[in-house]
């Protein structure tokens, strides 16, 4: 089933030479910027009714069913509501600032998704260092963020655009050092070649993915914590918290331009399950040997749309952090266990070296999980030292 | 252990989740308006006037006592009293309105002019959909369309006609009995010694 | 010539932030415009084929150092200051001769440079750059980098000791409940 797998590049290459020989190399750069949008812009209308109706189905209601079948033109009658909404600028506003600033937020996300490799062959951009390139896009958003609160005069719009900041960085720690033994172990920073090292089945059937060892388990969680905080995702939308600041630094925005947010928040998500998928998850790779008649866009897709089911999941479930709670869970929670998570992936790594007792997995196993199991219970209790105590009360007695 | 929590809620939501698709009380939603929730039985709208029987010129409760008009707290009933009488259930000659409107677009269905009607005769409807195009004439409900069966009030408020209609049931009893009492006193005066004394 | 295009969009992008950065006069523009010479010179350092570099640039310089003076502008002025008036200095002539002068060898040491006399330059082929930045980092480069994150280190306790607050009421927040209680107790007693 090679030409299944491989469908989209030969049929990119034919249509590229289709154009006169000078202009190739613009032509081919053309489509696929117009192959990832289009993915991408279809990507985003499915999840936002997916999302509705699967946080309706959570909260014990059906999500909307009035547009098309099931709902399913529900992102059609949205997008023309929000182009048809007046684009109000407040009067004392900057406007060059209010006017760049959803540009800005979306731009470099597109940029993102060149790196990710969607398929076997099917990465735009194969660069040397792409992870890295990957966290420089997503901490130029912040300035973006910035601008769109600032630039609307307005204090809800400061204040939730310097929490918003705040929040982003700060989780941009964790989320790069939780993929630091990734980069590690596999001995390079681009993604492609972090999809290749995670081939190859132990025992005969189980994937080599990095999520089926206890640091890369542990290194998943940490992403998607941090990712879900770096999209200002609930748990962590406390930027834009309808019940706390209005909505925070997209107050002043209306028509097109929040609708450009709205669509950077998601672009956002996309980016970080993707980066997820490529550096825990095995990639564009079948998770057994049996299954890899399957063409490799397929798994990297189905693992990219579990992973947004898992986030969805994570909105409808948890409440929202405040902000002290969310801050204290980045720096004394989440760093600590990164950095304890690398250690006990390069004790996995160097341990069958050491000879002994060590060569045996289960050996290796055992003592990588107990380097993470204990840190994690010490470091949750340090966190939330009330949990699972008795609620005293000062008066209700 | 921090993350329990997490893991225990991440089971209720999948829970709900999975389940909404085939137990119904994990979807709770009514599709208004193929579907639509009965209403409880005290749901108070707008009031109607009931009548008994099938003919709301014979059977219509109404005696046009105007009570109703003088407690209600807006001030939305008009009523003008007939000058000729007609019986009610028991076969009392009682008055009867010539006109009775009520102003719905005034009316905030307080449900006071039932308090205190004396007859059962207006109570508390149900219908909610009263949409008009133009604000003065069809906001004014008048007799004939205020009429409503006995049986249309048992079938929104069953608790409360049941108990009316018992009350009512047992008084044209009571009556009844009365005037075959004192029609067989008249037929047969000498078995009672009072009548027999005076006649 | 198409293939120099990326080029001089990124030298426009890079020298028009830099003019603009220091000739706007809104402080918060002067700001964002000195963030889009930074990426713009990120760009430059991409079609160098420094990757590696690029990244680095675009992570530090615009998501950082950016925030960084846009926060310094913010917290201290508000971003509200207008220049008033043309800054003129009484010895303007002598201040254009001072920067002819230096442009002037600046300009040529430049373009006397080996470098630039070579008019066909390759890029050189490096394979795996990251790495080969990694292995020198860690044998020829070692203590630069440990300097390095010396000096990191001592600004991050420094920014730390700056932002710490002494709140001597914020213990007695933190006593248990149940003292809490008894010294209400015994207060409402008294």
């Amino acid at each position: 089933m090679n030409w299944l797998d491989q469908i989209f590049v030969t049929s990119g290459h034919q249509l590229v030479s289709l154009a006169p020989a000078s202009l190739q190399p613009a032509a081919s750069v053309l489509l696929t910027i117009a192959a990832i949008m289009a993915v991408c812009g279809g990507c985003f209308a499915l999840t936002t009714i997916i999302e509705r109706k699967g946080l309706g189905r959570i909260q014990n209601r059906r999500g909307p069913n009035r547009v098309g079948p099931c709902g399913l033109f529900q992102p059609l009658a949205d997008g023309l509501k929000m182009l048809t909404k007046e684009d109000i600028v407040p009067s004392s506003a900057d406007k060059a600032a209010h006017f760049l600033a959803p540009i800005i937020l979306t731009v470099p996300i597109w940029l993102t998704f060149s790196l990710l490799p969607f398929g076997r062959n099917m990465a735009a951009l194969n660069l040397d260092s792409g992870v890295l390139f990957f966290f420089a896009l997503g901490s130029a958003t912040e300035l973006a963020v910035f601008m769109a609160g600032w630039s609307s005069q307005n204090k809800y719009s400061v204040l939730g655009a310097m929490r918003a900041i705040a929040q982003m960085i700060s989780y941009e720690v964790p989320l790069a050092l939780a993929t630091v033994p990734v980069l590690m172990l596999a001995g390079s920073l681009s993604l492609v070649d972090i999809v290749q090292a995670q081939g190859g089945y132990a025992l005969g059937f189980v994937p080599r993915w990095n999520v089926l060892t206890p640091w890369g388990l542990v290194g998943f969680g940490l992403f998607l914590t941090a990712a879900t905080a770096e999209s200002n995702r609930s748990p962590f939308d406390l930027p834009e918290g309808e019940s706390e600041l209005i909505a925070g630094y997209l107050t002043e925005y209306s028509g097109f331009k929040y609708a450009l947010f709205f669509l950077g928040e998601y672009l956002g998500l996309f980016a970080v399950s993707g980066l997820g998928v490529t550096l825990f998850l095995g990639g564009w790779r079948a998770p057994l040997p049996i299954l890899e008649w399957a063409p490799s866009w397929f798994w990297f897709g189905g693992k990219f749309s579990a992973l947004i089911f898992v986030f969805i999941w994570a909105r409808g479930t948890l409440p929202r952090l405040r902000l002290d709670q969310l801050l204290n869970l980045a720096w004394k929670f989440l760093v600590p266990m990164a950095l304890i998570n690398m250690l006990a992936a390069a004790i996995w790594h160097l341990s069958p070296q050491w000879g002994g007792v060590f060569t045996s997995p289960p050996m290796r196993w055992l003592l990588t999980a107990a380097m993470l199991v204990f840190p994690y219970v010490w470091l949750g209790r340090a966190v939330n030292p009330r949990a699972g105590a008795k609620r005293e009360y000062a008066y209700a007695e | 252990m921090l993350g329990s929590g997490i893991i225990k809620g991440f089971i209720e939501t999948g829970r709900n989740f999975a389940e909404s698709y085939f137990v119904p009380e994990r979807l709770t939603t009514v599709q208004y308006p193929e579907e639509q929730l009965p209403p409880h039985e005290n749901t108070r709208t707008i009031p109607f006037l009931v009548y008994d029987a099938s003919d709301p010129a014979v059977g219509l409760r109404c005696t046009a006592c105007q009570i109703c008009e003088q407690e209600c707290p807006p001030g939305c009933i008009r009523i003008v009293k007939d000058t000729t009488k007609k019986p009610d259930f028991v076969g009392k000659m009682q008055f009867q309105p010539a006109v009775f409107e009520i102003d719905i677009s005034v009316c905030m269905g307080c449900g006071i002019c039932a308090e205190v009607c004396p007859f059962d005769s207006i109570k508390m409807d149900h219908v909610f959909n009263l949409c008009a195009v133009e604000r003065l004439e069809s906001m004014l409900v008048r007799k004939e369309r205020l009429a409503k069966s006995n049986d249309y009030f048992r079938s929104i408020h069953p608790r409360e006609a049941r108990e009316i209609d018992a009350q009512r049931g047992e008084e044209k009893a009571k009556a009844e009995a009365k005037t075959r009492a004192a029609a067989a006193a008249k037929a047969s005066p000498a078995t009672n010694p009072v009548c027999g004394a005076a006649a | 010539m198409p293939n120099n295009i990326p080029f001089y969009l990124a030298a426009a992008v890079t020298l028009g932030g830099a003019i603009a950065a220091m000739s706007l006069r809104n402080l918060v523009h002067c700001a964002l415009c000195a963030a889009g010479a930074f990426a713009g010179l990120g760009a430059i350092y991409l079609q160098l084929g420094a990757e590696f570099v690029a990244a680095a640039q675009v992570l530090v310089y615009v998501g950082a150092i950016a925030m960084l003076i846009v926060f310094a502008i913010l917290l201290t002025r508000g971003g509200k200051v207008k220049l008033t008036a043309r800054q003129t200095a009484p010895n303007r002539f002598v201040g254009f001769l001072i920067v002819l002068l230096v442009c002037a060898s600046l300009a040529g040491s430049i373009l006397r440079s080996p470098s630039l006399q070579a008019r066909t330059l390759a890029l050189p082929e490096v394979t795996a750059p990251a790495q080969r930045i990694g292995e020198n980092l860690m044998t020829a480069y070692v203590l630069p980098l440990e300097t390095v994150g010396l000096l990191l280190t001592a600004a991050m306790l420094g920014a730390v000791v700056l932002a710490i607050r002494e709140e001597p009421e914020a213990r007695l927040r933190s006593e248990p409940t149940a003292q809490r209680r008894q010294a209400l107790e015994e207060a409402n007693i008294s």
